[in-house]
């Protein structure tokens, strides 16, 4: 079983903000994760290949420090990790990222299953996964949260849907988005560690991909970002201190004004 | 501090804090009042490769030394001392046959051991002989290609959790202490059986109970090294197991520095954090300094064992003492820092101090070690005119 | 491709690397320069006081603009429309007219004709209808084949589709096979008047920062948007619309995935979604025997118990009842936060709540930037006070 796991590198906390007055940019120095949604995506294709045999690729797109996020999908165990990096790649959005993964896992020969996290929590778009089934032409499961193999090459997904859980039956290839019900994610192992300190991280750029400057990247996309701002502030607002008998009175007050009870 | 470890040093010192962190920090405190075997915890330090540290690599081990097993310890105990209890328990019943064991004996049972599929257990104590270990009663009598054992094992822990036992039985009552031999048991022998799950004070996430051996029937290749080692063996394993006690000492008492640090300064007290007032300043500073002693003993004693010396009892004794002596003191003072929080359940530190006073009792007393240390004292002395 | 510096104008003031959201602007000595990640976004070009700074001029010719206007995609269940589907057609009724353009609504599924009445009251000018067995069941496949073979068939300007599980499962796949872009979870719209584009803003970088953006160069312009946030228009029965029924050959086809059975329908005493009173509470509350609490004031008032990312994440109270960028938005008529700091994460989710109440002990905290009614004490003194004195006045 061909395995391939999409990861992406985010910031770990997502406190950026703008300040208000000056619509400065207040970044504050944080750390690169693997975006924690990927983690259940790595352990399922971990367990996959425990149970079916098998290697399992970990795929990033990034600038060249995102092979950080790659090192690390091999201290859980990973076989591999290949990068995607070139200054053409830069600026991508969910259509341009999709297409230049597409074009990865075309080179490494396809997979018979993909996974993704459900979303990455610094843009969280959730279109990248089924973006890729669709360049790949192959079926996808989103939302899943348990996977069976009823035969070599079907898998039984129970996928969350807004009304409930759905049973679903899919034929491989195909991707697989998953949401954190799905497993507990393993920790690493000090085995995998050391192999992950001393792999070699393969790089595939814009040429290597096959691809040209306007299907990726900036350039590439199709959607712009014009503007960004702080979300709106709410109007005239009321705060009270006291004893807090008194501020249960008050709080019960409005609750009478508003003829709730 | 740094204590210039190597980066492989600091990469399992990483992972074992942060299996502390992440996994067992979270249940500790539902361990503790249910007294729940942490089994699943077992499995996932098994996962992460921790129970390979001190075995070879030739048997699927990580092949590292005394320091290393001390670090992750060390780290276990931070969160845990109930669960590094446990899992410590497994170093102490590998150590007779990773010492002294055929290399049958290690090719079977090592590599289980290494990739935590099996827990293993170390019987000593019974209930005339705690401190005065001479005065065991189990017997192991020869027969044919067996030896059939008889005894009970008091306050073993892992007992009934753990697949592999070493047992000490007397082979040979008239030579006393020297009559006494290893063995190793399986939990599927017939004619071992275990008591009730003691109730404790503390660690109470680890299992304690007897191991009851009645007509237990083994192959007679089960002895570990040779009729009559039995006492120099389970001396030896004390020797080595007794930093890694200290280290256990080491992580309550960081976890509970932390607890008490923390807690002074979001304490507000006569409109002040307390950590302002000089008086915890003081229980905090010396705190962190003995804390901090204790480890410069632990990881230099640590590093003297990976010399390989000859002898190392005065130093493996200390090496528990002074530690253990120490993270009674800071748990106890961690209590005082928080007060009436300290006192309460929902606080972690009231724990730390059930779980210090253990360490200062098992695996041989501190009474015993100041024995053992002013032996020695005495012995180097008497060669040394 | 990134902003044009003339670097005889910059002066090195460093003020455009402040306001730049992708860290892509660096200096070089006493002058700026374009490191990866350039998005064009112009911030730079706004604040820069010497005009060293430019966007490149857009290359790409306007396209001409397909003619079949708004479509939203009618998102039904079991022959039920979801309550998406006739806010998508309230503010797509809005901006057709700013467009001067029709609204239809896409309805797929199998034997669902009878919504249709129900989308032309709610403001659909036209109704495309696929109905077909193989779209009985939500499955990516059959969806994604049926709305692109559409789109291409009636090529529309604008698609807008609920950003629901099922809506943000198959509404990519959409996009990538029209080659063109999709903006996820969009809180608001707006129509540029010059280009007569669609301003998409949603709220970006884990919600703290809302960011507007433009599809400028395909179409159709392509969108998923957030339940609960647009309003849907009173019924108007009288409405007349046109019913365009498609019969779709590729639909026959054999798919290469298939509906087995509905698992389990998610139950909930009052569903968060629906209910008139929320009670939430967040890491203030410090333990998960807190959120009983919680209960009892919200059984009071009818209402329903939310929390925040941290609580559900601390184990206090199941995945169900989070609410934020990562859980559920909730847009009740009235709101009380309890122990909830207000992290932005959270506040999408709430923010468009009619009334909101903010109980924190910390004046500072940001959920009272956006409270009604903020008091300031502990929830633990409050919260039973509270409660006795709903139960002595009842």
């Amino acid at each position: 079983m061909k395995i391939i796991v999409c990861v992406k590198q985010v910031p770990e906390t997502q406190d950026v903000r703008l300040d208000p007055v000056t619509h400065n940019l207040l970044r504050e120095g944080v750390k690169s994760i693997i975006n924690p949604f990927d983690l259940y995506a790595l352990e399922e294709g971990l367990r996959i290949r425990e149970q079916q045999g098998g290697t399992v690729t970990v795929l990033t797109m990034g600038p060249p420090q995102a092979e950080a996020a790659l090192r690390e999908a091999l201290t859980y165990g990973a076989d591999q990790g290949i990068l995607l990096s070139d200054r053409a790649f830069a600026g991508a959005d969910t259509w341009a990222t999709a297409f230049t993964l597409a074009a990865a896992v075309r080179k490494l020969g396809g997979a018979d299953v993909i996974f993704c996290g459900k979303q990455a929590i610094d843009g969280d778009t959730a279109q990248v996964g089924p973006e890729l089934a669709a360049f790949l032409d192959i079926p996808q499961v989103a939302w899943a949260r348990k996977l069976t193999f009823v035969g070599p090459e079907r898998l039984q997904v129970e996928r969350l849907l807004d009304h409930g859980y759905d049973l679903v039956e899919v034929q491989l290839p195909a991707l697989i988005t998953v949401v954190k019900e799905i497993n507990e994610p393993r920790l690493p192992s000090f085995k995998a560690k050391l192999k992950a300190k001393a792999a070699t991280i393969p790089v595939y750029s814009l040429s290597d991909l096959g691809l040209t400057e306007n299907q990726v990247g900036l350039k590439g996309s199709f959607t712009r970002v014009v503007r960004v701002f702080p979300p709106p502030a709410r109007g005239q607002r009321e705060i009270l201190q006291g004893a807090p008998e008194e501020l249960a009175a008050a709080l019960w007050g409005r609750l009478q004004q508003m003829h709730l009870r | 501090m740094d204590y210039l470890l190597t980066e492989e040093q600091t990469m399992l010192q990483e992972l074992a804090l942060q299996v502390a962190q992440e996994r067992i920090k979270p249940v500790r405190a539902e361990l503790d009042e249910k007294e729940i075997f942490p089994r699943d915890l077992m499995r996932e330090m098994a996962q992460a490769d921790l129970f390979g540290v001190i075995i070879p690599e030739e048997y699927g081990g990580l092949g590292l030394g005394c320091l290393e097993s001390c670090l992750v310890l060390e780290a276990i105990g931070s969160a845990c001392v109930g669960v590094g209890t446990t899992f410590a328990a497994t170093f102490l019943g590998a150590y007779p046959y990773l010492l002294y064991g055929s290399e049958e004996q290690k090719n079977r049972y090592l590599p289980v051991l290494a990739r935590g599929e099996q827990l293993a257990a170390f019987a000593l104590t019974e209930s005339q002989a705690g401190s005065d270990a001479g005065a065991i009663q189990t017997t192991a009598i020869r027969d044919g290609d067996s030896y059939v054992l008889n005894g009970t094992k008091q306050w073993i822990t892992n007992a009934g959790e753990a697949s592999i036992y070493t047992i000490i039985a007397l082979t040979d009552r008239t030579k006393g202490p020297r009559g006494a031999s290893a063995f190793i048991v399986e939990a599927t022998d017939p004619g071992i059986s275990f008591g009730k799950k003691e109730h404790k004070m503390g660690i109470r996430a680890s299992a304690t109970a007897e191991v009851i051996l009645q007509d237990c029937r083994i192959p007679a290749d089960r002895l570990i090294g040779k009729e009559g080692l039995g006492f120099i063996i389970a001396l030896r394993t004390l020797d080595y197991a007794r930093p890694g006690v200290g280290s256990l000492a080491l992580g309550l008492a960081q976890g509970a520095l932390e607890e008490a640090v923390l807690f002074a300064r979001e304490r507000q007290q006569f409109g002040q954090a307390i950590i302002s007032f000089q008086a915890i300043q003081h229980m905090l500073a010396n705190m962190a300094t003995n804390l901090e002693a204790a480890r410069a003993l632990v990881y230099a004693v640590a590093r003297y064992i990976d010399q390989k010396p000859r002898e190392f009892s005065k130093e493996g004794a200390m090496a528990k003492l002074f530690p253990t002596d120490m993270a009674m003191q800071v748990t106890t003072d961690a209590v005082q820092v928080l007060g009436g929080h300290g006192y309460m359940r929902e606080y972690p530190v009231e724990k730390m101090m059930r779980d210090a006073k253990i360490l200062q009792i098992f695996e041989g007393t501190n009474q015993i070690l100041r024995n053992i240390i002013g032996q020695a004292l005495n012995k180097e002395y008497t060669k040394k005119r | 491709m990134s902003i044009i510096i003339e670097s005889d104008l910059c002066t090195g003031c460093g003020q455009c690397l402040e306001v730049c959201l992708f860290d892509a602007l660096e200096l070089v000595g006493d002058k700026v320069a374009v490191k990866d990640g350039c998005n064009l976004c112009g911030a730079c070009v706004a604040v820069c006081e010497y005009g060293a700074l430019s966007l490149p001029e857009d290359e790409t010719p306007a396209l001409s603009r397909p003619s079949h206007g708004i479509w939203i995609f009618a998102e039904q269940r079991r022959g039920r429309l979801s309550p998406v589907a006739l806010e998508l057609l309230g503010e797509g009724r809005r901006l057709a007219e700013a467009l001067k353009i029709p609204l239809a609504a896409v309805l797929l599924g199998h034997q669902v004709r009878d919504l249709v009445p129900e989308l032309m009251a709610a403001g659909a000018d036209t109704v495309y209808l696929v109905d077909h067995p193989s779209l009985a069941q939500f499955l990516e496949e059959p969806y994604a084949a049926a709305l692109t073979a559409l789109a291409r068939l009636h090529p529309p300007e604008i698609i807008l589709a609920g950003a629901t599980y099922v809506g943000r499962a198959f509404i990519p796949r959409v996009a990538a096979v029209l080659d063109t872009g999709l903006t996820a979870d969009c809180t608001a719209f707006d129509i540029d008047p010059e280009k007569n584009l669609l301003l998409q803003t949603r709220p970006a970088f884990g919600g703290n920062i809302m960011a507007t953006i433009l599809t400028p160069r395909s179409y159709p312009q392509m969108a998923t948007v957030r339940p609960r946030v647009m309003k849907k228009l009173p019924p108007d029965n009288g409405r007349q619309g046109n019913i365009i029924e498609i019969d779709l050959a590729d639909l026959s086809r054999p798919f290469r995935s298939r509906f087995l059975e509905t698992v389990s329908e998610i139950t909930e005493t009052v569903p968060l979604g629906e209910a008139e009173v929320i009670v939430a509470g967040g890491r203030g509350l410090q333990e998960a025997k807190q959120f009983r609490l919680l209960e009892e004031l919200a059984d009071l008032l009818g209402g329903a118990v939310g929390a925040t990312r941290a609580a559900v994440d601390a184990g206090w109270i199941s995945y169900q009842h989070q609410i934020g960028q990562t859980g559920k938005t909730v847009a009740p008529k009235l709101y009380i936060a309890c122990g909830i700091s207000g992290a932005a994460q959270h506040l999408v989710g709430m923010q468009s709540s009619d009334y909101i109440i903010a109980i924190n002990q910390d004046p500072q905290a940001p959920i009272f930037q956006i409270a009604d009614l903020g008091l300031v004490g502990n929830v633990f003194d409050i919260l039973p006070a509270l409660i006795q004195q709903i139960k002595a006045n009842r």
